[in-house]
């Protein structure tokens, strides 16, 4: 079973990997330390593979570093879940192959214990199951790809364009 | 537009993912060093020396190296941003191009790395919202005032995919349109467009193609604001939509007054500050750090006296580019200290540490600050008079 992580609302990307920590400022190599280093300092050393992000509105809001779900990639995330996300965090993210999903789970509490089957969308919390809101069809076929540079590898255009 | 903090992670999107020796076309593509300029660490040292070779390499025509400026006001500057133009940069605020309505707008890495090597990218075409403002602006209220008053009505992500289109306002300067188009980002707008009327049209001419007319297809958002009625904003720690009229505030004493970034560090900003300290002394116990937003506005403020002013005063200087607004060098904050900052975000730990209070304003109350020690209003100052 997979976790989940709890988070406020307006969650920005200074708070997911501060400026400070960026690789540019210390190395590739580390980034898998910062993900959340003064918001949530245990975050880092405990999440597990698969564990699911669940947060309020207006997540990832600020910058463009996609270090930021980079960072949360990196250590195994297996999905984000909020309201709403920031448009340039939806797309890094979406980019890297990493699954956000617009719906308000806020009532689930942190550290539940669920599982989430991301080909049917279904969310299985220990009482019962949760059908999250299917992404357009580019958006499932970019993570089938496994991000934005293996999908224009393979169809040779970006999703709804035309051949580059 | 490149800049120096996402460099190296476009660099090896571009060469080592994608496998593209070259940029799509060398003289459309602009790099800029402003993050960290100049380097803080051997890390970034070692990054910018990698990033002028890799421009040298590749011939890469319109590069800006340490101190030329922050890339949004150094492309407004060099005309490469322009009415009409698509321009996406490796920065959230790429938003600021909307000053001369062009459409601009943030991407990561990847995205701009894809965009440099086919010389394309994919966008779908956003709602809009428009902001209709009627009247003038009152003495010691601005641009930045409307922006955060903006951000107090629409939430932080009150925007979030819609492009806001600004009207009403063909007075503003070039400036002050970077101002709000900067802020549009931080209400969650994929671009943020003041309308071209009042550009100088010498330097910023409309094609032919642009469509000047305001139009709201049903359902479009509508914004209307009388700009006299406006009180000067404040945007209190931690998000930027903590907005209240500064007269609501309450007394906030200060540690450090900044004055600098995209959104507020031109010579405009500088000279609005140096006319309220001008002749006076900011108060004990203040630092003010002022940063120019480009190489070009801290030239003005030399050879019209605003930079004399401000170090008289007792304002210190940073070389041009983002300073502290990232928090990597050039006066991060320390745990407890209160900043009074132009910029466009206050987001916790943004300026350094955590444990630091950031405060959002304009560069008249981030002056009326620096000679008082608390957040106050730029109109309480004795002998001001608003010039314009």
């Amino acid at each position: 079973m997979a976790r989940v992580w709890k988070f406020g609302e307006d969650v920005n990307t200074d708070q997911i990997v501060p400026g400070r920590y960026a690789p540019y400022m210390t190395s590739e190599a580390e980034l898998r330390k910062y993900p959340f280093i003064e918001a949530r300092p245990e975050f880092a050393a405990t999440v597990r593979p698969g564990d699911i992000i669940v947060a309020g509105r207006n997540f990832g809001c600020g910058s463009s570093r996609e270090y930021a779900p980079q960072a949360l990639k990196l250590v195994g995330v297996g999905a984000i879940i909020a309201p709403l996300f920031a448009r340039i965090f939806y797309r890094n993210a979406l980019n890297l192959g990493l699954p956000l999903f617009e719906a308000d789970l806020t009532w689930l509490e942190d550290g539940a214990e669920v599982e989430l089957d991301l080909q049917r969308c279904l969310l299985h919390t220990g009482a019962d199951t949760i059908r999250l809101p299917a992404p357009p069809d580019f958006v499932c076929e970019v993570w089938d790809a496994g991000g934005i540079v293996p999908y224009v590898r393979l169809h040779g255009r970006f999703p709804g364009g035309t051949a580059l | 537009m490149v800049h120096d903090s996402i460099a190296p992670s476009v660099m090896r999107v571009l060469h080592e993912e994608l496998d593209y020796e070259r940029v799509f076309d060398p003289e459309r593509v602009a790099v800029v060093i402003d993050h960290v300029a100049p380097a803080a660490n051997l890390q970034t040292a070692e990054a910018q020396r990698r990033l002028r070779q890799w421009v040298r390499q590749l011939g890469i025509t319109h590069w800006f190296d340490t101190g030329r400026g922050i890339a949004h006001q150094v492309l407004i500057e060099e005309r490469l941003a322009r009415p009409g133009r698509l321009i996406v940069g490796s920065d959230s605020h790429s938003t600021a191009y909307g000053a001369v309505a062009a459409f601009g707008t943030g991407m990561g890495a990847t995205d701009i790395a894809l965009a440099l090597a086919t010389g394309r990218t994919w966008l779908r075409v956003p709602p809009t919202i428009i902001v209709r403002a009627t009247g003038r602006f009152g003495p010691g209220v601005g641009a930045k005032d409307l922006a955060l008053w903006l951000a107090r009505r629409l939430r932080a992500d009150g925007a979030t995919y819609s492009a806001i289109e600004y009207h009403g306002l063909d007075f503003l300067s070039v400036g002050e349109r970077t101002t709000l188009a900067t802020m549009a980002l931080e209400v969650g707008a994929k671009a943020g467009i003041v309308a071209p009327q009042g550009l100088p049209q010498d330097r910023y001419p409309v094609p032919e193609w642009m469509s000047l007319e305001v139009t709201a297809p049903p359902g479009d958002e509508v914004i209307e604001v009388e700009l006299t009625t406006l009180e000067p904003q404040v945007a209190a720690p931690h998000t930027v939509d903590r907005v209240v009229d500064l007269s609501d505030l309450g007394r906030v004493p200060v540690d450090v007054v900044y004055l600098g970034t995209c959104t507020n560090g031109r010579h405009e900003d500088m000279a609005a500050a140096a006319r309220i300290l001008r002749g006076r002394r900011i108060a004990p116990g203040v630092r003010m750090m002022v940063v120019p937003a480009s190489s070009e506005a801290l030239q003005q403020a030399i050879a019209d006296g605003t930079l004399a002013t401000l170090l008289e005063a007792g304002a210190t200087i940073g070389t041009p580019g983002c300073g502290a607004c990232i928090g990597r060098h050039m006066g991060v904050l320390a745990p407890g200290e209160v900043c009074l900052f132009t910029g466009n975000r206050n987001f916790r730990g943004r300026m350094g540490s955590p444990e630091a209070q950031i405060y959002l304003a304009s560069p008249e109350v981030a002056a009326a600050t620096a000679l008082t020690g608390y957040i106050a209003d730029p109109r309480t100052i004795e002998g001001w008079i608003a010039g314009n």
